[in-house]
């Protein structure tokens, strides 16, 4: 017999941000059910990595997002710690040039306008830093609040601190809605889940979850590739990318980029990513891809050419048009709320956005403005642009 | 005069030295890579020549076979049609954009740091199967081998794992396993397997399509009771003792719901604990090249193609089933590949022979597969504190707790939650025993890397790209 179930909001989609959005709202006193087709984690947030960064935002909503998020985040690892794998360690931004070193700073200067610890380094600190790094550098910039978690285990950790009933392996194939519109629950391939409020945290599939609800929201996959080697002792202590990775990450052009992140795990083994392109949801492996993050990574730390990479694996990040996500109520849909559509930085955005998911579930003024961040800010004909 | 068209073969075992003479023969340049020291593979391992064996084929039936395919080999190595790059273990296989070649790169080198490119015009993936072995307390002790190790280190090093060996698990490679280690001086204390090999009587079509494997049976058995060794079948080990080093095992019998029979239990004083549970094909540089698979196995027509363009495979890599099926399905492979790449559709009368062996061969081994699967209450046997991943040092507790606490339903999902399987063997060899404890399908994950790869291999900075076979080598 199919289940029917009753609760005051439905999340569709177990990944790192509705796992945040579960939590944060059932901390507002609301019952939740989180629902998924898959597992936990089973979608980007098992496929990527959990680097929680302040450093790579320019000024803007994003940032404002990301220091918000990173707040959140040093509270739950009072909670959660060692669970979830959580390291402040910090991120040094390198550049190798003179010139690049001077927009590094520029660049550095606003954020720091805007509330982000910088530290501007010079080459010897920067060996000091980190000692492996490769002669020659011109300098560069530490950011003390980047930090880490490993993803799955802390998507885990907080949908089950929720306290939220966890449907796994079911699709929402529906949303309902009342005769005037408004959301009354969603149907699934095992039944219906009744409730005045449902959040789209579908994550890369965030479009195809507003359709059914009959709303636009062009969310497209951007292909990422991970290295990951042997296990290491701490020979790469901070988060560490050359300064070139600000630009591939803020870039428009579906053409690959790869300008890795390299840093150490807990467990040990350096992981090196990701590689941007869009290629649709091509799971195929690309060697030339691969080749160029390990080439990234040795230019770094030249240390890297003889440890050998174990795996590699392969994620889709869900970005919008213009690379914010899409956070809040749908005024098209009564009862519809989105938080999807992070890109690159689900991980670290997700604790903002399930704080600000719940204070507007409950109606007040959220933390911060979430005009940046509307839903129903696309027209229609972005999705074919460049 | 237009150029032979070039051929990767990758593996040497029967498979791949039988599909390499096949297309030798007819007309296509050959380079056979393999990662062992010597042609052989899993069956016609050899010492390494350094050895001096005097009578390696003590170790080996078939000989004869054996000989045809390394006289054959040679000759073809000798008239330049083949050339065999031992010890290049092989990270990936990639499909080359614009030409439709392919490029098979593999690592060198005494500490396989360095790299070298093959391209090829078509490819066979004959890789072979590795061995699984199920987790029960104590099998991490020093002293505990899997049981195609042990045969590895007599067949290849000409030495003994230990002086008293327990033979152990299911399948039917603990026989030959058994006898080689009693006929080359072990004390084989016992042959212990968990089912009942008589269930194969039961499957009468399948042994009358195989009279020839009732009779090697027989033959290992003789051998067997001659060397006074113990068979004790539906029995299992359910523990390895020992402080340092293994010491002894405790076995017991299994009733007919696959569980242990309380009070059966007893020890058997041994140094070393040769133990398997079945094997699993090599799918990793298949699957990276897109290849579809059936279950376990790499997905192949009737002339053992995949369904990749220009990808080929044979032997265990396509499913488990013997050295003799492995020759079969590598001869029906060379044959097929030669037509094929000289613009012609084979004609399957000429590989008639081996297509019966192949048919006979494959129900036989599917009645043998269905008759040696693990009992059911293995599971049971590994407690909370039995490490069930080597490389990462998961427990079985650690497994369970991820199903119990956070519903974790597959087998990524189950990795993801306790690392098991993200280590040195990427779930090769834990694989089915994560699936086991934690009640998950059992699934092959992506592994894009084969082998473990330097990142200066990686990034292309150490590798270097191999001349193809050019034909002025040819006669
Ligand atoms: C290679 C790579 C590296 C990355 N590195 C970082 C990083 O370092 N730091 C960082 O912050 N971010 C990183 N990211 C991005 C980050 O992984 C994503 O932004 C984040 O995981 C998105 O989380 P989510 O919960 O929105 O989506 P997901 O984790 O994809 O969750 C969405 C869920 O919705 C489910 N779903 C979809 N449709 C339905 C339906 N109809 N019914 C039921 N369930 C449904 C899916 O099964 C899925 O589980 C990286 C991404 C990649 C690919
Ligand atoms: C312990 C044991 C006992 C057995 N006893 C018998 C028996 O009595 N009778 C019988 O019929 N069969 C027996 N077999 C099975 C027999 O060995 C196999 O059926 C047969 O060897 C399969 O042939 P193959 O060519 O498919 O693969 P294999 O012989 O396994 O050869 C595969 C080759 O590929 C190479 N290779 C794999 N991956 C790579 C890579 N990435 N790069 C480079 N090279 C690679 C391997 O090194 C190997 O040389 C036994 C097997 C084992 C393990």
């Amino acid at each position: 017999m199919a289940k029917r179930l009753t609760c005051d909001v439905v999340v569709v989609g177990a990944g790192m941000v509705g796992a945040a959005c579960a939590l944060y709202a059932a901390r507002a006193g609301l019952d939740v059910v989180v629902v998924d087709r898959g597992p936990v984690a089973g979608g980007t947030t098992g496929a990527g990595e959990g680097n929680l960064l302040v450093s790579d935002k320019e000024r803007g909503p994003e940032l404002e997002l990301a220091l918000l998020s990173a707040r959140l985040w040093a509270e739950l690892a009072e909670e959660f710690g060692s669970a979830v794998e959580y390291e402040p360690k910090g991120g040094v931004v390198v550049a190798a040039t003179t010139e690049a070193l001077a927009s590094l700073k520029d660049f550095a200067a606003a954020q720091h306008a805007a509330g982000v610890m910088t530290e501007v380094v010079d080459a010897d600190q920067v060996r000091s830093l980190e000692p492996h790094l490769a002669p020659g550098l011109a300098g560069g910039v530490l950011y003390s609040q980047d930090a880490q978690v490993m993803p799955a285990l802390a998507a885990a950790h907080l949908v089950r601190a929720s306290g939220a009933r966890l449907c796994t392996g079911r699709t929402v194939t529906g949303v309902l809605r009342t005769a005037e519109g408004a959301v009354r629950g969603v149907r699934t391939d095992d039944g219906e889940i009744h409730a005045p409020a449902v959040i789209n945290a579908a994550g890369t599939w965030g479009g195809d979850v507003a359709a059914l609800a009959g709303a636009h929201l062009p969310v497209l996959p951007r292909r990422g590739f991970v290295l990951v080697t042997e296990p290491l002792p701490r020979l790469v202590r901070h988060k560490v990318y050359a300064a070139d990775y600000v630009a591939d990450v803020a870039s428009d052009s579906a053409a690959l980029q790869t300008s890795p992140v390299v840093e150490g795990t807990a467990a040990g083994p350096v992981l090196i990513g990701a590689s941007r392109e869009r290629v649709g949801f091509d799971r195929s492996f690309s060697l030339p891809v691969v080749r160029s993050l390990a080439l990234g990574a040795t230019r770094l730390f030249p240390f890297l050419e003889r440890v050998r990479a174990l795996r590699t694996y392969v994620g889709f990040r869900p970005y919008l048009p213009d690379h914010l996500p899409a956070i809040g109520p749908d005024p098209r849909v009564p009862g519809l709320f989105h938080a999807c559509g992070h890109e690159g930085a689900g991980i670290g955005l997700a604790t903002g956005t399930g704080h600000l998911i719940a204070q507007a579930l409950g109606g007040k003024t959220t933390d911060l403005d979430l005009t940046a961040f509307r839903p129903d800010r696309f027209s229609g004909d972005e999705v074919n642009s460049p | 005069m237009a150029e032979r068209p070039h051929l990767a073969v990758i593996g040497a075992g029967p498979a791949g030295l039988a599909a390499s003479l096949a297309a030798a023969v007819h007309g296509v340049r050959v380079t056979l890579v393999d990662a062992g020291t010597e042609a052989g593979g899993q069956f016609y391992r050899q010492p390494a020549a350094a050895l001096g064996a005097r009578r390696p084929q003590t170790l080996h039936h078939q000989w004869r076979t054996w000989e045809r395919l390394r006289t054959g080999l040679d000759g073809q190595i000798a008239a330049g049609r083949i050339r065999h790059l031992p010890d290049h273990h092989v990270w990936c296989v990639e499909r080359e954009s614009g030409d439709g070649g392919f490029g098979v790169h593999a690592l060198v080198g005494p500490m396989q740091d360095d790299g070298v490119v093959v391209r090829a015009d078509a490819v066979l993936v004959a890789t072979g199967g590795h061995e699984t072995v199920l987790p029960f307390p104590g099998w991490t002790l020093p002293g505990v081998v899997t049981a195609g190790g042990a045969q590895a280190m007599l067949k290849g090093g000409l030495v003994l794992p230990g002086r008293t060996v327990v033979v152990a698990g299911t399948g039917p490679l603990l026989l030959p396993v058994a006898t080689g280690l009693a006929t080359a001086g072990a004390h084989v204390a016992a042959l212990v397997e968990s089912a009942d090999p008589r269930a194969l009587l039961r499957h009468s079509s399948a042994l009358a399509a195989q009279p020839g494997k009732l009779t090697e049976g027989a033959r290992y058995t003789a051998r067997l009771l001659r060397h006074r060794v113990r068979a004790l079948v539906r029995h299992t080990v359910v523990e390895a003792h020992g402080t340092d080093r293994l010491e002894s095992v405790t076995v017991a019998a299994l009733g007919t719901d696959g569980r242990v029979r309380p009070g059966s239990e007893r020890r058997i004083p041994c140094d070393t604990l040769a133990v398997g549970h079945g094997m699993l094909p090599h799918t990793d540089l298949a699957e990276t090249l897109g290849c579809a698979l059936d279950g376990t196995d790499v997905r192949v027509d009737d002339e053992q193609r995949t369904d990749v363009p220009g990808v080929w495979a044979a032997g265990e890599a396509t499913g488990i089933g013997g050295a003799a099926l492995a020759l079969a399905e590598g001869h029906i492979a060379g044959r097929s590949i030669a037509a094929r790449l000289h613009g012609s559709a084979p004609d399957p009368r000429t590989w008639a022979a081996a297509a019966r062996a192949r048919t006979r061969l494959r129900t036989f081994f599917a009645a043998v597969d269905a008759v040696f699967a693990p009992p059911v209450g293995w599971v049971e046997q590994a407690t909370d504190d039995t490490v069930v991943c080597r490389c990462e040092e998961v427990t079985a507790g650690e497994v369970r707790s991820a199903v119990g606490g956070f519903g974790a339903g597959d087998l990524r999902t189950v990795k993801l939650l306790t690392r098991a399987g993200m280590g040195w063997c990427q779930g090769r060899m834990c694989g089915p025993a994560v699936a086991g404890v934690s009640g998950c399908t059992l699934t092959t994950p992506r592994r894009p890397l084969a082998r473990p790869v330097p990142l200066g291999v990686l990034a292309g900075v150490s590798e270097e790209g191999l001349p193809a076979l050019s034909e002025e080598d040819l006669e």
